[in-house]
């Protein structure tokens, strides 16, 4: 039996006595490439903050690589890509300064970084297309390219596995696409991707394997549903953030 | 010239120099992390170390070195469990601590409004060369470890989550910030007081944000700005006979202001210089205007353009 790299058992998390996932067992193999959907508040964003130690578990256990998750050190093995940049700073950062902070990982906090750090980055850049950008302010970008210098930053560690929290939601379909293309080279090394995701798109060729997320338990394991099938998830509500686009289309029409 | 002659004034600038330097430093991750105020608070607690060094005939410094120290790790710990409960425990603190400095001082009896005066509002013209020694030795540190530390730190303060599944000792970093932000505190109360110490550590990184584009550029611009400020302040204050904390205070947001009509000025003018371009070019159809932009040189809409050639990289 191969190692896992990620193992789930009778994993239950619950925010202030709401549960949220309950008893969910997951493995996820080396050069899987596992799509964890379902409907918003279904809890599949939950059970990724669980594998990461970022949510405690109520109950049962998360092995990461072999090693109980409470033990795990090794975590450069790992790059997380949350949904977006996070609310702090409002002191300026350029897209290199953040992307360089993938590198912590691996380096460690005393460590000065060195060349390889800097090709690290410099490859990292050019993965998701923006290396012309490394100079810029995060801020200034639209928010596609953020999304993918948080998804330069995981790469930037080298890591066996990715770990991304809706990397596409919202995101323009350039980015998207350059986003999916980043993700086929990454997995073309043999290395494992776990992402949580409202829609597909551009990514359904990539993925292996589909976990379906439904009121805190696992409702589906196995192969990627049909388009159809996933829009017929129980539950699945189909709601977008897309106000502005129909404000503009009632005022700007 | 003659102003620095007195043996006192040149420790007056050898401290406010070393405080101008070191505290924007460790300001930009307070102010990164939204935390600008504290401070403030941290300051305010100060006070009772001060109170109890008075009252104790220990030295004020090092009680205040301690009592905010343990004050910044609490502070932290309240900020690690969420937010509604922490506000009003804040509050708490906060003016629990002034309220006990102001009470222990009176309680100690040592010429107290004086006393009091220096502590709230700074009296570098009386340091001693052993506090100058203190305040230049852990100004040295604290400026030594948000140097050496800054990747991590930059990390902990942009993205505490991501940080965290790094595998990066987040919590002791974040303590270790606490710890510094106390030590920052307390030696910059000689120079502007407690009451003032939060306007070093923020203004200069206020500044610095209005024209730099990255982190290192801003602290790096914030610790030049402090320098100035504090370096003119002495030379202000002594010239004009006021107090240098207050001085040193009103400078560094002069030079807020003026950098802030200046960058805003700025804009307007490449905005102004913009617009002839925008009319040669509109003789051209409509969707010809629109590819070029990107490639302009001064794009009306990019607010963040003129930038490029004022931060030194």
């Amino acid at each position: 039996m191969t190692e896992s790299v990620i193992t789930v058992e009778h994993g239950a998390v619950a925010y202030d006595d709401r549960p949220v996932l309950r008893d969910v067992s997951v493995r996820i193999t080396p050069g899987e490439v596992v799509a964890v959907l379902g409907a918003n508040g279904s809890g599949k964003s939950t059970l990724v903050r669980a594998i990461l130690g970022l949510v405690p578990l109520n109950a049962g256990r998360v092995t990461l690589f072999g090693t109980p998750q409470r033990r795990f050190r090794q975590w450069w093995r790992i790059g997380y890509v949350p949904q977006r940049l996070g609310a702090g700073s409002g002191v300026p950062a350029t897209v290199a300064e953040v992307v360089a902070s993938g590198r912590l990982a691996r380096r460690g906090v005393l460590r000065p970084a060195g060349g390889a750090d800097r090709r690290a980055v410099a490859e990292a850049l050019q993965a998701v297309g923006l290396t012309e950008r490394a100079g810029d302010p995060v801020v200034t970008l639209s928010g596609g390219q953020q999304q993918r210098t948080l998804i330069a930053r995981a790469l930037a560690g080298q890591p066996e596995l990715l770990v991304l929290d809706e990397p596409t939601a919202g995101v323009d379909s350039a980015s998207q696409d350059a986003f999916a293309e980043a993700l086929r080279g990454f997995v073309a090394g043999g290395r494992t991707v776990l992402l949580v995701a409202h829609e597909l798109g551009p990514l359904a060729p990539l993925i292996t394997r589909a976990v379906v997320v439904h009121e805190g338990t696992i409702a589906h394991d196995g192969a990627v549903p049909e388009p159809a099938g996933h829009h017929a998830t129980p539950g699945h509500e189909h709601v977008h953030p897309h106000a502005p686009d129909e404000s503009s289309g009632l005022w700007g029409s | 010239m003659s102003l620095f002659q007195y043996d006192f004034m040149i420790r007056a600038l050898v401290g406010a120099l070393v405080i101008g330097l070191t505290a924007p430093a460790l300001g930009i991750y307070l102010v990164q992390r939204r935390m600008s105020l504290i401070g403030d608070g941290v300051g305010h607690i100060a006070l009772t170390g001060v109170g109890i060094g008075l009252l104790l005939d220990r030295s004020p410094v090092l009680m205040a070195v301690l009592v905010s120290a343990v004050a910044a790790v609490a502070i932290e710990l309240i900020r690690e469990r969420g937010r509604t409960p922490g506000d009003v425990a804040l509050a708490l603190m906060f003016y629990g601590g002034i309220a006990g400095g102001v009470m222990l001082v009176g309680l100690s009896g040592s010429r107290s409004n004086a006393n009091l005066m220096a502590y709230l509002f700074g009296s570098l013209t009386t340091t001693s060369p052993q506090d100058l020694t203190v305040i230049v030795v852990l100004a040295v540190l604290v400026l030594g470890t948000m140097l050496v530390l800054r990747p991590a730190l930059f990390a902990i303060s942009h993205d505490e989550e991501y940080a965290r599944v790094s595998g990066l000792p987040v919590r002791a970093l974040n303590l270790l910030l606490a710890v510094t932000t106390a030590v920052t505190v307390t030696i910059s109360m000689r120079a502007v007081g407690l009451l003032l110490v939060s306007a070093l550590m923020v203004v200069p990184v206020a500044t610095a944000q209005l024209f730099s584009r990255g982190f290192l550029a801003t602290m790096l611009a914030a610790m030049g700005i402090g320098l100035v400020a504090a370096g003119s302040g002495v030379w202000l204050a002594g010239t004009i006979d006021t107090a240098l904390g207050a001085t040193i205070v009103i400078l560094a947001i002069g030079i807020f202001l003026v950098v802030a009509v200046g960058a805003a000025a700025r804009r307007a003018l490449v905005r102004r210089r913009a617009v002839p371009a925008g009319t040669a070019a509109a003789v051209e159809p409509c969707d010809v205007v629109l590819e070029p932009a990107p490639t302009s040189p001064t794009p009306a809409l990019d607010l963040d353009g003129p930038d490029h050639a004022a931060v030194p990289r």
